[in-house]
């Protein structure tokens, strides 16, 4: 097997809830809102993220090892499902990693 | 000679010592089994007690099935040895995939901390063999995340399949079909979020969990004598 160069990706994992699974937090959220004058919300899922680097040969190859790390570890696939997100790990400033409107 | 109960603790088990004591109480020999063991030391049957292995990080139970033991015990269960999860060990082996379906938070998003009454649903099992079908058993529970789910698909074969080993005469925590306990097609793995140990003597209030521990010290026996089950789904 020749070494080929291998690259950093970054990852963002999101694991939520599967559709039509109960989601107590995401609930109370929902009727927490509310109370603050925020009558307007719904669908309120509360989830994990996680996020990590992989050192891969290419995009496609960082983003089926990090789905199998999903499949196998990171969310559990009877209660779960889970959103791969990955860009190279120079990325300066990557989409959604810093909160927009903060502070 | 009694038999041997291992009793598997991983870094954030808290019941074992009430688990072990029980089994001596009931006349067995407990045997502490170290999550990092590869062996399970010849034992009759195991136990999963509960707690917080590996302090439930990620989830319940998604990093202790990685634990060197439970190789062991995945290849004892597979032979037709007893193994019993209690609370904590019942999240432990639905992630390990030795039972179906999984364990998420209770439905109230309350830490549910009392003596509930049970349902025994199926005496075929290595847990309840010594019960009655119907029987009601007063047990305490003591967790947060028990509330049992698994697919339809899933949830009509363990109806089927007479799989439902206890539920709850009032859901405490939103389980799915009120299950509070259930084993797998060889009948030899039972998972379940009531804690047995702690009815085990009447100074705890109630004697109920006996019934099925002593079960299990049955079950065990019936290994000892070399009376094993043979092959997964031919007990019974």
């Amino acid at each position: 097997m020749s070494a080929q160069p291998l690259t950093r990706f970054e990852a963002r994992i999101e694991v939520g809830h599967r559709p039509g699974i109960l989601d107590p937090q995401g609930g109370v959220i929902e009727r927490a809102l509310p109370a603050l004058g925020y009558a307007n919300v719904s669908r309120v899922r509360v989830g994990k993220s996680i996020r990590l680097a992989v050192d891969a040969a290419d995009e496609a190859s960082a983003r089926a090892q990090v789905e199998e790390m999903c499949r196998r570890l990171l969310a559990n696939p009877v209660i779960e499902d889970f959103t791969v997100t990955v860009f190279p790990g120079d990325t300066p400033e990557p989409p959604g990693l810093t909160a927009e409107g903060s502070g | 000679m009694t038999a041997r109960i291992g009793v598997v603790v991983f870094p954030g088990t808290n019941c074992e010592q009430d688990v072990a004591w029980a089994v001596q109480t009931l006349g067995g020999t407990p045997e502490m089994l170290w999550h990092a063991d590869r062996s399970l030391a010849g034992v009759d049957a195991v136990i999963l007690a509960g707690g917080f292995a590996h302090g439930d990080y990620l989830r319940t139970g998604a990093i202790a099935r990685f634990s060197p033991v439970m190789e062991a015990v995945a290849e004892f269960a597979a032979s037709g040895g007893p193994v019993v999860g209690i609370c904590n060990g019942f999240q432990i082996l639905c992630e390990a995939g030795l039972l179906p379906g999984a364990l998420q938070k209770n439905a109230g998003l309350k830490f549910r901390c009392e003596t509930v009454d049970l349902r025994v649903e199926t005496t075929t099992t290595v847990l309840t063999s010594g019960a009655e079908r119907g029987q009601i058993l007063r047990i305490p529970i003591n967790h947060f995340e028990g509330n049992y789910v698994c697919d339809d698909a899933t949830l009509k074969a363990i109806q089927a399949g007479d799989q439902v080993v206890l539920r709850y005469v009032e859901n405490p925590n939103g389980s799915l079909d009120d299950i509070a306990g259930i084993c797998n097609e060889g009948r030899n793995v039972v998972g379940l979020m009531p804690h047995p140990e702690r009815a085990s003597e009447a100074i705890l209030g109630s004697t109920d969990g006996a019934v099925l521990l002593g079960s299990l010290l049955a079950s065990a026996g019936a290994v000892l004598s070399g009376d094993t089950p043979g092959p997964r789904g031919a007990r019974r």
